[in-house]
């Protein structure tokens, strides 16, 4: 079948020789995948970050697609259903599962104690081949896959699977307060969806950085909010600090990860030499711009080993920060609700659509910021006939 | 300085999810009766392990479910087997796991020639798009390059 390959940092290919998934659990479904979409969290895995990627992994934990073959144990679903899959890989029986933490699944991942099992995100988070094919396994179908809603638009739905999610939980880790002013560091699609949900909350304000113009206009359209290019801050903290009364943001949500640009120090360190997982610098500004006593949320992906951020700040301030994978499973009738009465649009952020044999070139537009990408889904041929 | 006397009804959904109730947010320690038991679970049946699956000491085994393709091969096979020797916690499991995959992109281009196929290495980092969208960075890497190059030459030339 045909499916991404990946052959080290910055070398991807579309590969006609991947081996078709089989059962493997009697829990196990095969999905015939009609829409994935690259992540901004796969381009840590692109660029060689993650540690226990190994050469031949296909990457994807968003897609959806049309269930081609069930495992004898699964009742939920059955041939045929169109189905939306968490990137979760949830057990359902664990007691992390039991109480709603379906990204911290305890039966899912074997090489990692400290996250759940992601499709298709190296070994470190299981070992799972993802969506960037035209077929994939899916462990726990009965658990995790949904059904997706007749009326719903297919292009929302395979954005139900992370971006969504991970957005509106970044808000809801905030414990926004009617009127509180929330900064969002990162304009990627998950910054965008976070800002858009700060205001379900109740939040009085919305402020969105980054560096990207093109993402920086659309987030300001898309989501209603302030938006300031960093580069022409200079000090980023001062200005928030001086926007906001002198006090600092209520929330700061990083949503931008390992990769963040801005400081040279974390930027050699993080990204270029590798000394911590990534550079932390919006964790930092995060950090040091919330108001004492106020909430930190990071959905912001770091790699599993260690990075410099100012710690002595977090107790000096009384800052709680928050931090997890979404659990999509549990957040999913509430974002249907909101897609289904309008209030949120999530298909509006996808800009690119491109075929999967081009895989490679999807990667580097992402990547490089080439033609304005803020989104590409990748979509197999048997979907485009 | 709250900013509820605003007018938000342009945007729809205001507030719509604010619930007094739900504070702290998510995630709470949401208490079962599990709590404290340790794994006590109905574990989900086992995946048979087909494949050599190297799992993290931090546990007592493998999880009930689990990746098969790419198990540990070649001299990257040992050293990810070597890293699993250490717990999550120690950064030489990271950093030794990091190594591996850099041999195991050598191993890659080996195990392509072995095959037949050789890597379009152009094409795999997306060359295509990059004439397509960025002609002017692609000069300027192609004249990067070509400088450090002739550089690199007359040094060499200049020892000589």
């Amino acid at each position: 079948m045909l499916a991404m390959n990946y052959r080290g940092p910055y070398r991807v290919r579309a590969d006609r020789s991947k081996p078709m998934p089989k059962i493997e659990h009697s829990g196990d479904a095969i999905v015939r995948v009609t829409r994935s979409c690259i992540c901004g969290s796969d381009l840590h895995l692109y660029h060689g970050m993650v540690p226990d990627t190994r050469v031949g992994t296909t990457f994807g934990h968003e897609f959806i697609g049309v269930v081609e073959e069930i495992g004898d144990a699964v009742q939920n679903l059955k041939v045929g259903d169109n189905v939306l899959v968490p990137f979760n890989i949830a057990c359902g029986k664990c007691v992390f599962c039991e109480q709603g933490l379906f990204g911290n699944c305890h039966e899912s991942n074997p090489e990692a104690t400290a996250v759940g099992g992601i499709f298709g995100y190296s070994h470190t988070a299981g070992g799972f081949d993802g969506g960037q094919a035209e077929y994939v396994r899916v462990p726990y179908a009965d658990v995790g896959p949904m059904i997706i809603p007749d009326n719903m638009d297919h292009d929302d739905a395979v954005l139900l699977t992370d971006v969504f999610p991970t957005g509106y939980q970044a808000a809801e880790m905030g414990g926004i307060k009617p009127g509180d002013t929330v900064v969002v560091f990162g304009a990627g699609p998950v910054g965008i969806m976070a800002a858009k949900s700060a205001w379900l909350f109740g939040a009085g304000r919305v402020i969105v950085i980054d560096h990207l113009e093109y993402r920086l206009e659309f987030v300001k359209n898309y989501a209603q909010c302030e938006v300031y290019n960093f580069r022409s801050l200079g000090d980023v903290v001062l200005f928030l600090k001086k926007t906001t009364d002198w006090l600092g943001a209520d929330v700061c949500i990083d949503a931008v990860g390992c990769e963040a640009a801005g400081d040279a120090m974390q930027t050699i360190t993080g990204r270029k030499l590798m000394l911590q997982s990534g550079s932390a610098t919006a964790l930092h500004w995060a950090i040091n711009s919330v108001k004492k006593g106020g909430i930190v949320s990071i959905v912001g992906v770091y790699g599993p080993t260690g990075n410099l951020i100012p710690i002595g700040n977090v107790v000096n301030k009384g800052i709680t920060i928050r931090a997890n994978q979404a659990s999509v499973k549990r957040l999913l009738p509430k974002l249907i609700d909101h897609i289904q009465s309008g209030r949120v649009s999530p298909k509006d952020i996808i800009t690119h659509r491109i075929p999967l044999e081009e895989v490679s070139d999807a990667y580097h537009i992402f990547s490089a910021k080439l033609d304005n990408c803020i989104k590409p889904i990748l979509i197999p041929p048997s979907a485009r006939k | 300085m709250k900013k509820t006397a605003q007018d938000y009804s342009h945007i729809n959904g205001w507030g719509i999810d604010a619930d007094p109730l739900d504070v702290p947010a998510y995630p709470m320690k949401k208490r079962t009766e599990n709590d404290n038991k340790g794994m006590i679970w109905e574990r989900p049946p086992q995946q048979p392990e087909l494949v050599e699956v190297l799992h993290s000491n931090e546990r007592p085994g493998l999880t009930a479910v689990f990746g098969t393709p790419n198990p540990p091969k070649g001299l990257s096979g040992k050293i990810r087997r070597y890293a699993f020797k250490y717990s999550e916690s120690m950064i030489r499991h990271w950093l030794l796991l990091l190594v591996a995959d850099r041999v195991n992109m050598i191993e890659g281009i080996h195990e392509d020639i072995n095959k037949g196929h050789f890597p379009d290495v152009f094409s795999e980092l997306g060359g295509k798009s990059e004439m397509k969208y960025n002609k002017v960075g692609l000069t300027r890497k192609i004249a990067l390059g070509a400088g450090i190059a002739v550089l690199a030459i007359a040094f060499l030339r200049t020892r000589r």
